[in-house]
């Protein structure tokens, strides 16, 4: 299959399309509207649903409803308008109908600024809206991971009928790479007796997130928690980079990654034992490969482009049995890999790191 | 004895007991919904949007496909059923707190883009689920729990007229206003809302039809005296009438 040079929101856009995705509804917000433009040509061409909303509040009751069909469906957005998807988003994961959102994160908090920024893994990872819930979350790194993942979120969200997003940020959005797109077979996906289609031949279906009284509710919690022992029972995804007689090791996910991954080969260069241990899952966190992993090494270093909010996972993960270090850099500055290798430097030789 | 039915429960509605307070008028709209339903023999393909408030839980009482919505966001909800399943009939029930305050951007651009759905709209001049505050329609010097010595219009601001406003939108087919205090009121309704159905049907864009409805408990009144109230107070303010029905719509009947 030829590679083609393309943009990483247009990548996730065909991406989704090859996936099956058969409506799209979204509000422009930068830097993920290419996405939404994207979609405003295909899909119309392919004769599929696309509808450009009033509002982020609007497209994702506008996925709600249409997840509640049983359409494969996604929205796309940036940082602001992810806040804003929230009490969707928790009615969606509370209804078990599956759903797909992007969040192409940008500098926070605030209407901060277009940059790329990793300030949303809070919201994304541990809930976010109202209510005990998570959702599967996938940080891609490269554009060819970005097509990947998002074919994969459609078909997690219909295996477990639930939520699942892509943290994705600025520069995943907007760098161009060579991509290989699959050419899919159209997708098996699982029967839908709970959509509402019209109450034809059967009793009629209910899609709610009321419970009244304690117990139902109770209960419908219960399963819920079940689906997500099951998720992080099954869906544990990382990648791992020279972790071979490493010392030092840089835990960094999505655009954080790839700078580590290049500062890391400097660092062997160097002949600094370093490397690179990637979640793929920030949701089911790693937590007990990167436990394995910290165990043969001397430091870990977190790296991200926010204070320090993975950060927390890492400190669970290890419960803090070594040396935890932390670089991270907000409001979208993002550095380079020679700003990153200063820090494993520092670490591998303090009094060299402060010259 | 050969034996006739004259009278029967319409299937489009279950055989769940409601838990609306007595003399509210919900249950009469929820009927007239169900006979309509009925009679155009669409049940099947019907699927229906209940709000948050007291119609809550409606999904209960509606024999068909229903989805219950986030406060407001019904007509979102409804049109992505509605985009992706274009041979259904979609319809959103919803009060006045959930469609003219929380949710009228949703309203409103669903409304403009001439979404093929029909909003069936409860005007009670009332929050009732929480207990009877001040809703966006709720009449100037109205006392409720939220406006205690009155609304008062320098600091709550004016009633919204929503079928009114619907009606300026170009993608409305079918805008009309009713109340269903008495037989002739309640007769002139069912009409409505069957013509707004068959405008979904005919594929004609949006249709809404707003509902003067009676919540004698928030009000403090018994049954009858607020039915004499929607009729001298809500009507006044809110005309009953017809405020946009295109030509298509019309030639239909």
């Amino acid at each position: 299959m030829a590679k083609i040079l393309m943009k990483g929101n247009e990548a996730i856009a065909e991406a989704a399309i090859r996936a099956g995705c058969q409506a799209y509804f979204g509000y422009p917000i930068t830097p993920q509207t290419e996405l939404l433009e994207y979609m405003s040509r295909r899909m119309v061409e392919l004769g599929r649903v696309f509808l450009q909303a009033e509002s982020e509040l609007s497209a994702i009751n506008m996925v709600y409803g249409a997840a509640c069909a049983g359409a494969r469906v996604m929205t796309s957005t940036s940082s602001p308008g992810f806040s804003l998807m929230q009490e969707g988003i928790s009615y969606i994961v509370c209804s078990e109908v599956p759903a797909v959102v992007i969040n192409v994160m940008r500098g926070g908090p605030g209407l901060g600024n277009i940059q790329p920024a990793q300030g949303d893994y809070f919201q994304m990872t541990k809930g976010g809206g109202h209510g005990d819930y998570n959702v599967i979350v996938l940080a891609p790194t490269t554009l060819q991971e970005a097509i990947d993942l998002t074919i994969l979120a459609f078909d997690l969200a219909d295996k477990y009928r639930s939520l699942v997003t892509i943290i994705a940020d600025g520069m995943i959005g907007q760098i161009m790479e060579p991509v290989e797109l699959p050419e899919i077979e159209p997708p098996q996906r699982p029967e839908q007796p709970w959509a509402l289609t019209g109450a034809k031949g059967r009793e009629k279906n209910i899609i709610t997130s009321l419970y009244l009284g304690g117990l139902p509710l109770e209960k419908v919690n219960l399963r819920l928690q079940e689906t997500l022992e099951e998720i992080k029972g099954n869906e544990v995804r990382y990648a791992e980079y020279m972790l071979e007689g490493a010392e030092i090791v840089v835990v960094a996910y999505g655009t954080a990654g790839r700078i580590a991954q290049t500062a890391i080969k400097e660092a062997r260069e160097e002949g600094i034992p370093a490397g690179l241990f990637r979640p793929i899952t920030m949701f089911p966190f790693p937590y007990d490969r990167l436990d394995e992993v910290a165990k043969g090494v001397e430091h870990l270093l977190v790296f991200e482009l926010n204070a320090g909010q993975m950060l927390e996972d890492v400190h669970l993960a290890t419960r803090d049995r070594l040396p935890i270090h932390f670089y991270g850099k907000m409001g979208g500055v993002v550095p380079s890999p020679a700003e990153v290798l200063a820090e494993i430097e520092k670490i591998a030789s303090p009094q060299r790191g402060e010259r | 004895m050969e034996r006739k039915v004259v009278f029967a429960k319409p299937e489009a509605l279950t055989d769940a007991p409601t838990h609306y307070c007595p003399g509210c008028t919900h249950g009469v709209v929820h009927r007239l919904i169900a006979e309509v339903i009925d009679k155009l023999g669409i049940r099947e393909i019907t699927i229906g949007i209940a709000p948050v408030g007291c119609a809550v839980l409606a999904y209960n009482y509606f024999n068909l496909d229903v989805a219950e919505a986030a406060h407001g966001r019904a007509p979102a909800m409804a049109t992505g059923l509605k985009r992706v399943q274009p041979d259904k009939v979609v319809f959103t029930y919803q009060g006045d707190g959930d469609l003219a305050a929380i949710g009228t951007a949703e309203i409103v651009h669903a409304a403009s883009r001439g979404e093929n759905i029909t909003t069936i709209f409860i005007n009670n001049a009332v929050y009732g689920m929480t207990g009877g505050q001040m809703a966006p329609t709720t009449l100037p010097g109205q006392v409720t729990t939220s406006t205690p010595f009155g609304r008062d219009v320098k600091i709550a601001g004016y009633p919204l007229r929503v079928a009114e406003l619907i009606a300026t939108t170009s993608g409305a087919a079918y805008v009309v206003r009713r109340m269903v205090t008495k037989p002739a009121t309640i007769a002139s309704a069912k009409k409505a809302i069957k013509l707004a159905f068959q405008a979904q049907r005919a594929e004609l864009g949006f249709s809404l039809v707003e509902i003067l409805s009676s919540c004698p408990t928030n009000w403090g009144l018994n049954p009858r005296e607020a039915l004499e109230w929607v009729e001298e107070n809500m009507a006044a303010y809110y005309p009953l009438g017809d405020y946009k029905v295109i030509d298509e719509v019309k030639s239909l009947k």
